[in-house]
């Protein structure tokens, strides 16, 4: 999870955008240094005699100066206008290549749900024994164009990878659509580009883009239901699961456990993160964020689960054996 | 004399329990309840000393708020549906008189909790007590229990949808 200052794209939407960046950073920086140049020019340049002979009302410029300073006008003010209108011209064309809701013939689907303050993924299929549920994490092949699907479940929220693509609005409601293709393998951060409540900046996601070998053992593994328990303490932590609080929300394949509420934790410990990009995935972590959510991140729809400390140790190891 | 006014209506504010966010729950809203919840205004020998459990989150908005989410989230609404109920009682009643259990807090909280013959089912130990309360808050609400000005017109949230993941189908909606 490397991150830099200066985002470079990964994708060719985004290349599309950093395209359209840099051309008006240096056509824009060009201008701004010729008139502050020509402004700093006047400030040297000291006007005769202007303090001793002030300008009367009826004080008239030469013909020369007139058409002088008239050529300077027009010439300046047709110019603006022309690169007004270039720049214009480029920027509309590069919002409608990014924003072209019909994908090139896409490899898949991703239904992305945005919810108080986390990201519910969906790899669609028409076979639904291929249907894959996760969570705030989507790992793709590269060099693949993908269809993402995106909606909402309570407030407008945007879904934006500044590495891959430009943000995209999911409105209740509706669905918005929109596509990109990663053209480097890596790990890309994804965060909440519309303000959506308390914990709108602890809601980000990783985009994972692997060679598609790669990505195809990914989702074969992500398709299987939970591992299970291979020791007592394991199997004693799946109890507790499944006797809390945590079964009225959460899912994990292979068990009772089935509700949509929250994330799907079949594959947890397969994730980088816990709670939308708020915490490295680790034990400590993990039990830090069972026992107390509301201090690590306030207002999250993660309940307050009374959890005794014997039932801590067994639990957080069940779930980081959830590979 | 002005500021002083401003002043107090502010400090007043500071006392509002109506707006109250308590994100954090403490302990200290776990309650055992035991015998507090009397179904009956009947007592062999003599009415007890009246052990009065409250709610802790009583005449707070935004525990009503949450309340009508977890209704929906913990399927309150399969069997009770939006209140008039289904395949469970109606929650809203047309008649004070037609609670089985009583509507006092305390009574509610142990039909959560404790569960009741014929299909309530047992939410003690799957349901935090804390959240607990706020459904008690909630349903007090739909009776109009609960202080008029705490009960919001509507969610934190915009209404929840039932189905929000369209299936990927040719023929599917798009836009």
């Amino acid at each position: 999870m490397n991150q830099s200052m200066w985002h470079t794209s990964s994708g060719s939407n985004a290349a599309h955008i950093q395209q359209l960046a840099v051309c008006f950073g240096l056509l824009l920086t060009t201008i701004f240094l010729i008139v502050l140049g020509i402004a700093l020019l006047t400030l040297r340049r000291r006007h005769r005699g202007i303090e001793q002979e002030p300008l009367e009302g009826s004080h008239q410029p030469s013909p020369q100066t007139e058409d002088r300073l008239q050529t300077v006008v027009s010439v300046a003010t047709g110019l603006t206008i022309l690169i007004l209108f270039g720049l214009t011209i480029a920027s509309v064309s590069v919002g409608k290549i990014v924003s072209a809701s019909v994908a090139p013939p896409a490899s898949m689907t991703i239904q992305v749900t945005g919810t108080q303050w986390w990201w519910r993924v969906r790899y669609a299929n028409d076979d639904p024994r291929l249907v894959l549920d996760t969570a705030n994490e989507i790992h793709i092949p590269v060099g693949r164009p993908i269809a993402i699907r995106g909606n909402s479940d309570d407030v407008i929220h945007s879904f934006w990878v500044p590495s891959l693509q430009g943000k995209r609005d999911l409105i209740p409601g509706r669905t918005t659509l929109e596509w990109l293709q990663a053209d480097r393998p890596g790990e890309y951060r994804g965060q909440c580009a519309e303000f959506c409540g308390l914990q709108h900046a602890h809601m980000a996601f990783w985009v994972v883009v692997e060679p598609p070998d790669r990505f195809k053992t990914w989702m074969d593994h992500q398709l299987q239901p939970s591992a299970e328990p291979v020791d007592d303490q394991t199997r004693h932590g799946r109890d507790i699961f499944l006797k809390k609080a945590c079964i009225l929300c959460h899912a994990i394949r292979g068990t009772d456990a089935a509700a949509q509420i929250g994330p799907d934790l079949t594959h947890f410990a397969s994730r980088r993160t816990i709670a939308a990009g708020t915490l490295a995935n680790n034990k400590g972590n993990l039990a830090g964020w069972i026992a107390d959510p509301q201090t690590i991140k306030p207002g999250t729809r993660m309940a307050t689960v009374p959890i005794q400390s014997a039932e801590m140790q067994p639990l957080i190891d069940y779930l980081e054996s959830l590979k | 004399m002005r500021y002083v006014a401003i002043g107090c209506c502010l400090l007043a504010l500071i006392a509002c329990k109506r707006e109250a966010r308590e994100v954090r729950p403490s302990p200290a809203v776990s309650s055992v309840l035991g015998d507090a919840a009397a179904e009956s205004g009947l007592y062999p020998g003599g009415a007890p000393a009246h052990l009065v459990v409250r709610n802790p989150y009583e005449g707070n908005a935004y525990a009503i708020s949450e309340g009508q989410r977890l209704y929906n989230w913990y399927n309150c609404s399969g069997c009770h549906a939006g209140g008039g109920g289904g395949i469970g009682p109606p929650l809203i009643k047309k008649d004070q008189r037609d609670w089985i259990y009583g509507s006092e807090p305390s009574n509610i909280f142990d039909t959560i909790v404790k569960g009741r013959p014929n299909g309530m089912p047992t939410w003690g130990g799957k349901i935090p007590e804390y959240q607990v309360w706020q459904l008690v808050d909630y349903v007090r609400s739909l009776n109009n229990l609960e202080p008029k000005a705490a009960t919001p017109p509507r969610t934190d949230s915009l209404e929840p949808k039932t189905s929000t993941i369209l299936p990927n189908k040719p023929g599917a909606p798009r836009q």
